[in-house]
């Protein structure tokens, strides 16, 4: 695995934003009760961090230490007003049920957390490549809540109706949807289930043998880590800045 | 003259022979008034939805162990009584799925997930009946009795109607299976009391405060009732899950307060908003939602009024 697949991997996978790292809670939470939403909200998201990745993995040699959280700030917020527009004028339908969460991708602690840890250290291309494996992680976390909600919730996927609604005027028998899933309290029980089954899976997976090897000598976890020969192999040490 | 015999052992010097089993089955027991006269009010409906809601609650709980290679606590009725009083908290005429629905709720997430019995933070029952409550508001808020939907005494109360309190006494209204009669309810809580299981500190303490809070601000949600109106008080002590929520969920030995003085706050506090909820709320019942929130708060209630032990304080 070279550092482009290894940082696409890392962020999907093994560091994925929504599932391990629990960044971006609260957009996570607030906006995927449907799936559509959740695709929605994940790309502009994407969108953004590889937009800023690049930038910030540019001027990386010219921002100075003690500014650089303003500087990212910048940075980061310029994109987020461009796609804020874009989406306002391109898909409207998506920007009104969004609504405040498009702005408030500003202070995604994912963005301004890659920007800190990997993009401001690291060259332009893998700062690109984490920005895109990240940003599907993400996408792919919150289209996966969206959809078990959504289907819970209401019975539909992507918006189509794929149980049947019970009618109990007509005394027709079907689906009777779980409406406490597209409110809050269904996002904590969604997002705690998934977490709880992708742990599992891993937790499987390792035991049948695909162990990864600790590498000797590494305990700085793997964003900070410009040395591609490991290839990601280190699981987080959990002392990493995030 | 024989020598003293003078035995040394470390602590517990006292004993009892109270086991969690026990006092859960004590519980359950004093729900049967409750329960049987909910089954003469609403017929087999009811009989059903008691079924599902503990079978399904019994067989979770042990399913979840058996999966988990945990020790099977069954035995110890405390899923029963978490069944039991789901059922006791339902609509008759809602589908028995939706009752086994919440009781898989209730044992799964809310006491299971959180380490089982003793270490969930609100009452299994509660958050399964505000869960189904919140996901079917339809089905939870209609009340059928003898054949005809009709809305409950506490909802007259709230739009300014009268109410019949002796009928609110007996238990021959709308509401759900097991709240209705507040005779049989007090029944199973004399029996409680006897036993020794529950005291008068929590139930007492939430009766008083909630009816002082009702007598002195019942004329603001209904102008024509006067300061301490006796007959309003009376219609909302007698109405609604007040009595069965004091008597048997405020007093759940896991989500309420150990200490004495802890007791009386939690009480207090669970009067004020349920009364809160009640009179200005959105709608016209609100014990459950006051018992769980009031769950939450245990655990600072807990620390603000822990006991000194003897000898320490004092002047310094």
């Amino acid at each position: 695995m070279n550092t482009c697949t290894e940082r696409l991997y890392n962020g999907i996978v093994k560091e994925n934003p929504t599932f391990v790292l629990m960044l971006g809670m609260c957009p996570t939470l607030a906006v995927t009760t449907s799936a559509i939403n959740g695709v929605g909200m994940g790309l502009s998201t994407t969108a953004v961090l590889v937009m800023s990745n690049l930038l910030i993995s540019l001027l990386r040699k010219v921002i100075p230490d003690s500014l650089r959280i303003p500087a990212f700030i910048v940075v980061v917020a310029s994109f987020v007003t461009i796609v804020d527009f874009l989406l306002e004028g391109f898909i409207p339908s998506l920007y009104s049920a969004l609504g405040l969460y498009i702005p408030l991708i500003v202070v995604n602690c994912i963005i301004l957390g890659r920007a800190e840890s990997y993009a401001s250290k690291n060259p332009v291309i893998p700062s690109i490549f984490d920005g895109i494996g990240m940003g599907l992680g993400f996408t792919v976390g919150l289209t996966a809540i969206g959809i078990v909600r959504e289907v819970i919730g209401a019975g539909q996927i992507f918006g189509a109706q794929i149980l049947p609604l019970a009618d109990e005027a007509a005394g027709k028998g079907g689906y009777v949807p779980v409406t406490i899933f597209i409110l809050a309290p269904g996002a904590f029980l969604v997002l705690a289930g998934l977490t709880a089954l992708q742990n599992k899976v891993k937790n499987n997976a390792a035991k049948k043998g695909r162990k990864t090897t600790e590498a000797a000598g590494c305990g700085e976890g793997c964003e900070s880590c410009t040395n591609g020969s490991c290839s990601g192999k280190v699981f987080p040490t959990g002392n990493e800045k995030e | 003259m024989s020598e003293i015999k003078l035995k040394m052992s470390s602590s517990p010097h006292i004993r009892d022979k109270a086991t969690s089993g026990n006092i859960m089955l004590m519980v359950a027991i004093a729900l049967l008034p409750a329960a049987g006269f909910g089954v003469y009010n609403f017929k087999l409906p009811a009989l059903i939805m008691l079924i599902s809601t503990t079978v399904s609650a019994v067989l979770t709980e042990y399913i979840y162990e058996r999966l988990m290679h945990k020790k099977i606590t069954i035995n110890d009725f405390s899923a029963v009584v978490t069944g039991l009083l789901l059922g006791l908290n339902m609509p008759a005429n809602a589908p028995w799925w939706m009752g086994a629905l919440g009781s898989v709720f209730g044992i799964l997430i809310v006491k299971q997930l959180f380490g089982g019995l003793g270490q969930n933070f609100m009452n299994p029952a509660l958050g399964a009946r505000c869960f189904l409550l919140i996901s079917f508001t339809g089905q939870m808020t209609t009340f059928i009795y003898d054949g005809v939907s009709g809305p409950t005494p506490l909802a007259l109360l709230k739009s300014g109607e009268s109410v019949d309190s002796m009928k609110m006494l007996l238990g021959t209204i709308p509401g759900t299976i097991g709240e209705t009669s507040v005779i049989a309810i007090i029944i199973g809580a004399i029996f409680l009391i006897l036993m020794g299981v529950i005291d008068l500190r929590i139930p007492g303490t939430y009766i008083v405060t909630f009816a002082v809070f009702v007598g002195i601000f019942g004329q603001f949600q209904n102008p024509s009732v006067g300061f301490f109106d006796p007959q309003y008080i009376t219609a909302h002590l007698c109405g609604g899950g007040l009595m069965l929520g004091a008597w048997f969920m405020a007093t759940d030995y896991v989500t309420s307060p150990i200490t004495k003085r802890g007791q009386i706050v939690y009480g207090a506090i669970l009067g004020i908003l349920t009364g809160l909820f009640r009179l200005f709320g959105g709608s016209a019942e609100g014990v459950s939602y006051a018992i769980i929130i009031s769950n939450l708060l245990v655990p600072l209630i807990e620390r603000v009024t822990l006991p000194k032990p003897f000898g320490k304080g004092g002047e310094k």
